[in-house]
């Protein structure tokens, strides 16, 4: 149990909606943590599909280098698509 | 020498209605015995692994696995509540009968020992309840046939899960190899009652609410033997098949369990929840 991967789970909720991050379960191989996965995060029929990815094979970004990636973005709000004029008869948008 | 007066029916349906419903009743569905006691059969035995499997809970290896066995335990007492409440009060059924009034297979009532002999008790017994389910759909019994529907589904995830966990022990480690033999030995001796078609359970496949397993027994031993295989496990040999649960005739074990499962109701009758 102490040496059981750690694997990443991503339930869709609902058919047509993307798959969103859950959590996470230890389990010996990919066909256990799927099987943790279910029992553990859709019990209350949260889900439609399961994915589960070693968390290991995850590649993410360093924090220390958040001011790089993120704060540039901030000052930019000319990049939100707030600056048009929405017709009346246009409802979904 | 006088003969007692024949009882009155008012009489007999005023005592049938305050008589206070305890041990040694009969099935509630006193009009139906042949069904209440094929209720009863199939109640019990998913209460009582029901029961069994929530023991783990807290000690299972891991969250995950507690979580697991958690979700078993669950499905088997949903499916037991429908059972026993077809057959009469599931409350009173499960709780205010003694050990000889109960109607399940002796495999069910096994301790757990480790998980590994959990895990084979579990495969064995979801495989036949599995392929019991599914012949199931065929009944006469509207009742019988609508919890089997719903509840095949659940005991297909049982027996993969437990499949999985038998190939994953069995073909594991030396010391895991080791406990599931151990398991296996412990469990096989009562793979036959599961397949022994007594005089009541006759009455019920001829009615056509149950179901005749040995129909399917061949089919059952090659699922088990499939899965013992990739486990890298040998078939254990036959053994003298050890009967009686069908009949009230329990292990010392059963009693340990009501007493638990019982203390609260019992205790406190007055309790809700």
């Amino acid at each position: 149990m102490s040496d059981w991967p750690l694997w990443e789970v991503f339930v869709r909720t609902k058919g047509g909606l993307a798959h969103r991050h859950f959590g996470s379960v230890h389990a010996p191989d990919a066909e256990i943590a799927l099987r943790h996965a279910r029992d553990t995060y859709t019990r209350r029929q949260e889900g439609v599909s399961l994915w589960v990815v070693k968390s290991s094979d995850i590649v993410a970004s360093d924090p220390a280098q958040a001011g790089e990636l993120f704060e540039p973005a901030a000052d930019k709000v000319y990049r939100h698509p707030t600056f048009y004029d929405i017709p009346d008869e246009v409802k979904h948008i | 020498m006088p003969s007692l007066p024949p009882i009155r029916p008012e009489d007999e349906a005023l005592a049938e209605r305050v008589r206070p419903s305890g041990a040694f009743d009969a099935p509630a569905d006193a009009h139906n015995p042949v069904r209440a006691g094929y209720l009863l059969r199939l109640g019990d035995d998913a209460l009582i692994l029901g029961q069994r499997l929530g023991e783990w809970c807290g000690h299972a290896p891991s969250v995950e696995v507690d979580l697991s066995l958690s979700n078993l335990a669950l499905d088997l007492i949903g499916q037991a509540t429908l059972f026993l409440g077809a057959a009469g009060d599931a409350d009173d059924l499960a709780f205010k009968r003694d050990v000889l009034d109960f109607r399940n297979c002796l495999l069910v009532e096994q301790p757990n020992g480790d998980f590994a002999r959990t895990m084979v008790r579990q495969l064995l017994f979801s495989t036949w309840q599995h392929m019991l389910y599914s012949a199931l759909g065929k009944s006469s019994d509207q009742a019988i046939r609508e919890v089997a529907a719903k509840a095949v589904k659940e005991v297909a995830y049982h027996r993969e899960l437990a499949g999985e966990w038998v190939i994953r022990l069995g073909d594991g480690t030396e010391e895991s190899r080791a406990r599931t033999l151990d398991g296996l030995a412990w469990c096989w001796r009562f793979v036959p009652e599961l397949f022994e078609v007594d005089d009541e359970l006759e009455a019920a496949v001829s009615c056509g609410i149950a179901v005749d397993a040995r129909g399917f027994e061949a089919e059952y031993r090659a699922a088990v033997a499939a899965v013992l295989t990739e486990a890298t496990l040998p078939v254990p040999p036959d053994q003298r098949p050890i009967l009686g649960g069908r009949r009230g005739h329990h292990s010392e074990h059963l009693g340990h369990l009501l007493a638990i499962m019982q203390y609260l109701p019992r205790t406190y009758p007055d309790a809700k929840w």
